[in-house]
This record gives C-alpha cells, sequence and structure tokens, in this order.
C-alpha cells in the first residue's frame, strides 16, 4: 500500500552563484524509518530537502524511489510521488476551520457534502496516530502545538508516505514536542519514513533510527543512532569538540542589582501582559526566565528597558528608580539589552559595522564631541569589538546586513557587553543560531557573571537555562509559576509549570534570606 | 518550455555602478520620451538635442540654467534629509510659499526703513523661519497624531496656495499695481542683487552651494545625522536605541522646510520683487526637486549636478514648446516618466532580476 518503500537521492549538488549548497550529497531511507538530517546553519539541510520537495532543481544527481530514477520538477510531482513536507512556518488560513483548510488543495472530494467527508476522515486520521483536533476549531484558536497536527493531517490527507519535517519543535513547548515525537513513532509504525530536520542533537538522539551530518554543503558522517553519542555528533557537526558542560564556577551571590516590585505591564492590547511581578536579580548570577513566547516576557523586559511604560509598580536599579525612564537613561545608568529578533531590533542593516557598533552608545564620550561624532574613535572601537569577540567580517567598512546571523549577534553581544553593564538583558540570545555561535554566545554571557555582572536571560531553550542559569523562573500569563535554583528537585516538571499546569509556593524569597 | 522570472536581492554595489544605474535610467527614460515626441511627430533626437541646447548650449540658456537650478538645489538639499529620515515631505511647494510671504511681510512693512544689508539677512532668516514653521505642522502631526505625512504635507499645498491668493487679491494688495493680484514691489534695498546680464540672484546661489555641503557634513558626520539614518533605515532599532523621534523629526522638517522657504526668498526678492499667484512664484519646484533629490540618491553634493540637470530641462522645456509647438504640459510629462525610471532602476539596483527556463 505503501508507494515509497526506498527513496535514495545519489550524488546531489546544487549551487548558488558559484558556492556550493549540497556537493555530492547520498541520502537513503526505507519505509519505517526515522532519518535525522543533522546540520548548523548553512549546511545544506533545507537547500538538500527542497531539492526532494521539488522546489529546487539540483545541478548534478539523480532521486530514486523503489529504485526506478524519478525526476520532481514541483512541489506537485513530489507530492504525487508521496512526499509532504511540514514547514517551518505553517501554511495556513487563520481564519478558516480546521476541515477547511484540509479541504483547500485536496482535490478528491464527493460533490455532495464535501464537509462532512472531510470531517470524517479528519477523526479517522486522527485517530488512528493519537492526533487530537477538533475539525470545526477556526486555526487562530489553535496553539503552534494544534497547528503543526493541522499540517501534518493536511500531508496525510494527500496520502504523504515521506514526511518531510523542517525544524518542527522550534515552535512547540516540551510537552507539545513529547506529542509530535508520539505521533512521529505511530507514524513511523505505520509504515512511514520521516525525514527530521534539526540542529536538536537531543532530539535526534531521542527519536531518530539513523542520522546523516551535513557540514558546509557535504557529508560528514553517517549512523545508527544507537551506536553514537550527542558528543560524537556534535563534534562531526561543528568540525570539532564541542564544549556541553561549561565551567560554571560557584559563584556566592552578589549584590542586588535589580530589583522589580509588583509590576504590572500592560500589552498592546491592554491586557495584563505581566501582572504583579516581584523579584531580584543579584551580581554574579544569572537569572534566567522560562516559558513559552507570549507570556508576558517581551513586555516585562521592554518594562525594564525603558521600551515600554509600566502600568504599576517599581524597578530599581541598585536602589535607585528607573520606573518609566527611557530607553536612553535606563542604557546610560547601566542595563544593557540584547533583544529578541535581532535583526528587527537589534542593528540597522543598511548601515555599517562601525555605525552599528555604537548604536546606543553613539550620543556620548568618547564617540560624540558636540554635535559631531568622532569616526576615528568609533573605528577604533569597532575594530576593537570585532577582534575581541571573533566577528568574522570582511571589514568594518561593509553593511552590517552582509553578516551571518551568528556574527550579527555577535557584534551585538559585543557591543551591549563591552561596556561592562550592572545588568545585562538578553532576550532568546542564541535563538536560531548554529553550535558553535551558541557556545560563544553563552560563554560570553557566563563570562559576563564572573566578572560581576547580573544576567537576566529569557529564553525558550530549556537546555540553554539548566546551562548558564543560577535560577529560573517558569513564566506562564505573566506570573511566576515558581522560581527554581540549579539542581531544585522540581525542575523535572518545568514543562507543567510553563504550561500552567502546576505553580509553585515560592515568592523568590529563598534567594534573599540567603543575603 | 515555461519561463521563470527569478529575484533576489543583489549585495551591496559599488559607487561608480551605482552612477551606472541611474545613467542607465536616464537614458532608457529619454527612450520612452523620444518615443512620445514620436507620437506627436517630432523627431526625437532633434526634440533632445533642442531641449539640452536651449539650457546649455547658449549663455544666456545656461544662464536662465543656474538661476532655475538655485531653488531646486536648496529645496532637494532639504529634502535629502527628511527622506534619509524616510519622512516623505511632498510639501515643499508650500514651504516655498511660506518662505517668500515672510520675505514678503519683511520687505514691504520692514525694508524702506532699513539698510539694505540689513533687509536681505532679514529676508532671509524670516524666510528659513516661516518654511520651517509650516513644516513642521506636519512634523508634530505625524509624532503625535500618526498622521501619514504624505497627505499632510501634500494638503498643506493647497492650504498655503490659496492662503497666498488671498493675501495677494485682500489685505496685500498693491495700490501701485493698477489692480493687478500683486502685492506693491520691494523696495530698491530688498533686490537681491543680479549677476551682470542675468538673472542669477548670487546670495542665493551662494546659501545653497554652502546649504548642501553643510547638509553633507549634517548627514554623514553629526550625531543628528546619525540619529536620523537610524530612524530611517530602521524605527524598530531607532527606539531601541532610545533616540528621541519627535525632536529628530521635527528638525528634519526644520531643515527641510527651511530650505524650501529660503528657495522663495530668492525667487520673490530676486526675480519677482512682489507676491503674486502661487504659480507665478514657483513653477513646481517643490516637485521637481523630490525628482532632483532622488536622482542625486539623497546625496546633498550631488544635488547640484542633478539640480542643474533638471533646471535645464524646465529651461529647454520652455524652448521646445515654442520653437517645436509643443503644449506646456511637455516638460510635466518629461520630469514624471524620468521619475518612474528613476525608481525602476533603483529597483534593479537592489535586485538582481532574471529570467529561467524551466521545465521541459
Amino acid at each position: 500500500m505503501h508507494r515509497i518503500e526506498t527513496l535514495e537521492m545519489k550524488g546531489i549538488s546544487k549551487s548558488f552563484h558559484g558556492f556550493y549548497a549540497n556537493k555530492n550529497i547520498n541520502l537513503k531511507i526505507s519505509t519505517g524509518e526515522v532519518l535525522g538530517l543533522l546540520g548548523e546553519n548553512g549546511a545544506g539541510k533545507t537547500t538538500l530537502m527542497n531539492i526532494l520537495y521539488g522546489l529546487y532543481k539540483p545541478d548534478e544527481g539523480e532521486i530514486f524511489i523503489n529504485g526506478n530514477a524519478v525526476k520532481i520538477k514541483s512541489p506537485k510531482d513530489s507530492m504525487g510521488s508521496g512526499i509532504g513536507m511540514i514547514h517551518q512556518h505553517f501554511m495556513l488560513v487563520q481564519n478558516h476551520t480546521v476541515s477547511e483548510n484540509i479541504a483547500l488543495g485536496f482535490e478528491d472530494v464527493p460533490f455532495f457534502f464535501p464537509i462532512k467527508y472531510i470531517r470524517n476522515k479528519i477523526m479517522k486520521i486522527s485517530r488512528q496516530y493519537g492526533m487530537d483536533v477538533d475539525p470545526d476549531k477556526m486555526i487562530w484558536q489553535l496553539s503552534a502545538g494544534e497547528q503543526q497536527k493541522v499540517e501534518i493531517l493536511k500531508a496525510l490527507f494527500l496520502e504523504a508516505d515521506l514526511l518531510i519535517m523542517d525544524e518542527p519543535t522550534s515552535v512547540l513547548t516540551p510537552q507539545e514536542s513529547e506529542d509530535l515525537f508520539d505521533i512521529i513513532r505511530r507514524m513511523a509504525d505505520e509504515g512511514h519514513s520521516i525525514i527530521l530536520i534539526s540542529h536538536k542533537l537531543d532530539e535526534i538522539v531521542g527519536i531518530c533510527n539513523r542520522v546523516s551530518v551535513l557540514r558546509k554543503g557535504g557529508t560528514v558522517g553517517e549512523a545508527f543512532v544507537k551506536d553514537v553519542d550527542k558528543k560524537e555528533l556534535a563534534r562531526m557537526m561543528v568540525g570539532r569538540d564541542v564544549l556541553f558542560d561549561f565551567e560554571k564556577k560557584p559563584l556566592p551571590q552578589g549584590k542586588k542589582v535589580l530589583d522589580v516590585e509588583n509590576l504590572v505591564v500592560l500589552g498592546d492590547r491592554g491586557n495584563k501582559a505581566v501582572n504583579s511581578l516581584s523579584f531580584k536579580v543579584y551580581r554574579n548570577e544569572i537569572f534566567g526566565i522560562a516559558g513559552v513566547s507570549g507570556n508576558g516576557q517581551r513586555e516585562l523586559v521592554e518594562a525594564i528597558t525603558g521600551l515600554r511604560k509600566s502600568h504599576s509598580g517599581d524597578i530599581f536599579l541598585e536602589d535607585d528608580s528607573i520606573t518609566n525612564a527611557n530607553a536612553r537613561v535606563v542604557n546610560t545608568r547601566g542595563i544593557t539589552h540584547v533583544p529578541e529578533e535581532r535583526i528587527k531590533f537589534g542593528i540597522v542593516p543598511n548601515l555599517f559595522i562601525y555605525e552599528n557598533a555604537i548604536l546606543k552608545k553613539h550620543h556620548s564620550s568618547p564617540f560624540s564631541r558636540l554635535f559631531f561624532l568622532d569616526y576615528d574613535m568609533i573605528k577604533e572601537h569597532t575594530e576593537n569589538i570585532v577582534e575581541k569577540f571573533n566577528i568574522a567580517a570582511p571589514s568594518i567598512n561593509v553593511p552590517v546586513k552582509s553578516l551571518s546571523g551568528g556574527n550579527i549577534q555577535k557584534l551585538i553581544i559585543g557591543r551591549e557587553i563591552e561596556s561592562k553593564p550592572a545588568l545585562l538583558v538578553a532576550s532568546h540570545p542564541t535563538y536560531g543560531l548554529d553550535i558553535g555561535a551558541t557556545e560563544y554566545i553563552r560563554k560570553q554571557i557566563l563570562n559576563r557573571r564572573e566578572e560581576g555582572g547580573g544576567v537576566l536571560l529569557v529564553s525558550e531553550d530549556l537546555e540553554e537555562l539548566f546551562e548558564i542559569c543560577d535560577r529560573i523562573a517558569v513564566i506562564f500569563k505573566g506570573e511566576f509559576m515558581g522560581v527554581l535554583s540549579a539542581g531544585d528537585s522540581n525542575i523535572k516538571d518545568i514543562g507543567l509549570m510553563m504550561t500552567g499546569s502546576l505553580k509553585l509556593n515560592s515568592d523568590d524569597k529563598g534567594a534573599e534570606n540567603e543575603i | 518550455m515555461k519561463y521563470k522570472i527569478d529575484i533576489a536581492p543583489r549585495e551591496q554595489i559599488s559607487g561608480a555602478k551605482s552612477a551606472l544605474f541611474a545613467l542607465i535610467s536616464l537614458s532608457a527614460g529619454l527612450a520612452a520620451i523620444g518615443f512620445i515626441f514620436l507620437l506627436k511627430g517630432i523627431n526625437p533626437f532633434y526634440a533632445i538635442f533642442k531641449i539640452f541646447s536651449g539650457s546649455f548650449g547658449s549663455i544666456y540658456g545656461f544662464q536662465e540654467t543656474i538661476t532655475k537650478a538655485i531653488p531646486l538645489i536648496l529645496i532637494a538639499g532639504g529634502l535629502t534629509v527628511a527622506y534619509r529620515g524616510k519622512f516623505w515631505n511632498i510639501g515643499a511647494e508650500s514651504q516655498l510659499l511660506a518662505g517668500a510671504a515672510a520675505a514678503t511681510w519683511i520687505a514691504l512693512w520692514w525694508g524702506p526703513s532699513l539698510p539694505a544689508g540689513m533687509v536681505v539677512f532679514l529676508m532671509f532668516t524670516g524666510g528659513f523661519i516661516g518654511g520651517a514653521l509650516w513644516g513642521i505642522i506636519p512634523a508634530v502631526f505625524r509624532v503625535r497624531f500618526g498622521i501619514n505625512e504624505v497627505i499632510s504635507t501634500l494638503m498643506l499645498n493647497y492650504v498655503a496656495a490659496e492662503f497666498i491668493k488671498m493675501l495677494v487679491i485682500g489685505p496685500w494688495k498693491g495700490k501701485t499695481q493698477f489692480g493687478y493680484p500683486y502685492t506693491d514691489d520691494f523696495p530698491e534695498s530688498a533686490m537681491l542683487t543680479l549677476f551682470p546680464g542675468s538673472r542669477i540672484h548670487i546670495i542665493t546661489l551662494i546659501i545653497a552651494l554652502i546649504a548642501v555641503v553643510f547638509l553633507f557634513y549634517l548627514i554623514f558626520r553629526t550625531r543628528f545625522g546619525y540619529e536620523v539614518r537610524v530612524i530611517g533605515e530602521n524605527q524598530e532599532a531607532a527606539r531601541y536605541a532610545g533616540i528621541d523621534f519627535v525632536k529628530n523629526t521635527v528638525l528634519m522638517m526644520v531643515i527641510s522646510g527651511g530650505l524650501a522657504g529660503v528657495a522663495g526668498v530668492g525667487e520673490v526678492a530676486g526675480l519677482h520683487h512682489h507676491l503674486t499667484y502661487p504659480e507665478s512664484i514657483s513653477s513646481g519646484y517643490g516637485f521637481t526637486a523630490i525628482i532632483v533629490a532622488w536622482l542625486a540618491r539623497l546625496n546633498p553634493v550631488l544635488v547640484i549636478i542633478s539640480g542643474l540637470f533638471f533646471a535645464g530641462i524646465l529651461v529647454g522645456g520652455d524652448a521646445i514648446q515654442i520653437s517645436l509647438n509643443l503644449p506646456a504640459a511637455t516638460v510635466n510629462i518629461f520630469n514624471g516618466i524620468i521619475l518612474v525610471f528613476l525608481i525602476m532602476g533603483e529597483y534593479f539596483q537592489k535586485n538582481s532580476v532574471s529570467i529561467i527556463r524551466i521545465g521541459k
């Protein structure tokens, strides 16, 4: 009954402007297998999958299904031969119901009562794979995890035997990721084959049978997951050993640097996005905020950094009130900020690197004298940052947009850390970065802690939080569900806290008593 | 056989290439204009030759070209600042009128009793303030109430034009002008010195040249220029960096409106010597300057060249109206087509577009 028993890509090469995105790649998958495609950003994973899905035409190489060479020229061809793709960004119509979204692009419906037919089929398939999706709900009412299930249903409706999933867990909570893995396992049991694109080692190790590692456009290794460990995989991916356990010196909690008291911040729609939060951050400490994005993290960070007015409550920086001070004042007082969505907020893409290296500091000495900017000083400062923070740039006289994401983030981190701020606020500092850059950025944040700064780290990446934080607060709907110290026994329940199912009785008191 | 259009953003390109793109777009624009001449049964090469020989081919023509370039350079120079901050000021035409009205008031009410140098100084200062005040209105509308500046600046053009008309047929109507809609002529002390044998008002020309050099440094070397560019390139980053939108937007428009006002002073004090109907004071300089600023790629110093070029088209356009018997709108068509081609050129400069063959 399966149209794809085996699929093989042989000798695939694809170049863009003389640069190889894929070079002589071989890949094989058979029914019932979950194949991990592991690699850093820019390693060529997505290009390879886009070739398989018919979005790109390879320069060289062939694709075989069940041993027969096939030509895949468009997504229509690939869907026709049983390949489905779940993109990172969902392609759903927000104001339509689940049934309507699935009916869209599905041609095999009876003329009469098409929705009834679709509904029945949805129910049947979702039961079969343990997906709990209400066909009559509007897409906008669904969580990211549920929307992803709709995407999977869409592919199954078209009888996809091979499913390609591009970083499927990047938008999910830990709980939702677990659900997804269950679904993937069931699909594999039913004889589907799945290709999972990821740069998260835990996922690969947790769910795949086999893994293929790409680096710089070529295959660098292939293995059965049971034969390798995370460390080995990481080395294959990066080409050198990667530190997983950072050396985190035990440091006594320093002086209090940030004190937030009963803070209420309104969201864009006038809702209480941050609801009466109180917490403190100390020197020599990384205070993490875990949670699914959209639970008030952004509003909290904006209120602290002076980008949003708070509704009530107080914010103190070392005993001085900075409640509702503007961004420039907050910055001058010693709070720097690595913003989320770095390209949108953190840099000006068309301006030169050296012009970006002084953003926020451009108005103060030594860069500005009277009305003029001292460009010699600015360039010297930029050269320093570029050298100190290992930023790979052809020169500082190029627009920032020509740098890679990792290097842009290094520039921002460098800019924000250089002045040795009392408090560094970092939002999703490693989101979407490859493992090398991620490692580097985390190290820099840890350095800041050792130098005696306080760090407020907002992240969705639990691995990151566990690795470097001293304390982790879990935020849900603008409230802390609990504040955990490293090694707290409740840490296993963090997933429940993130989804609001569990609230601990701690009000950040423990830390205060220690002083 | 199927074809697909592939569009990809280009890497940063060099200054020389950027100039080449401007040149290609200009040539393509001229070719399109040639086609329009052809429809009228006129040899396009002859017509274009006529235009440029009219404006650059004789001393008289060239002097006229410089005369018309003065307001264009002033206004376009100011617009480069506003446009760098993505404040789309379409209202330079009325900011010019505000400057002209302020100068007229100073010339008529204060001119007779003050020494000449003083009057000229006061006129230019007053003109700058007049244009700036008129320019601040849309800036405040935008930062305080979120009103789109394209609409407000455009609409304020009509308000100013009607107000000037009311002045010249009402309270300011000159008693010595035999019922014409003019104010009284300026006193001798308020007339600008002309370059002998021409209509070039020297002082305004000098102000214009100094202004664009000053603006160049302002944009690329000062804190204000830096903040304007950050606002224009990425508003979110500007907010993140704590840059003051209100102050900067108002300042942008003080400069942009003020320089348009200075252009207005030059027109009334240098050429007309009285205030009259808006159409006579400015032949659409405030709009043509938009194209001038654009052709200069928002670089204030390059505005000198593009200003001369468009002044040449204005002068040459007048010449061919008479010699080839074409309607007065010819010049507008000319300008419009060139702007469209420049904007298209900008697109092709930023994106590489290729047609690729797909399928069988």
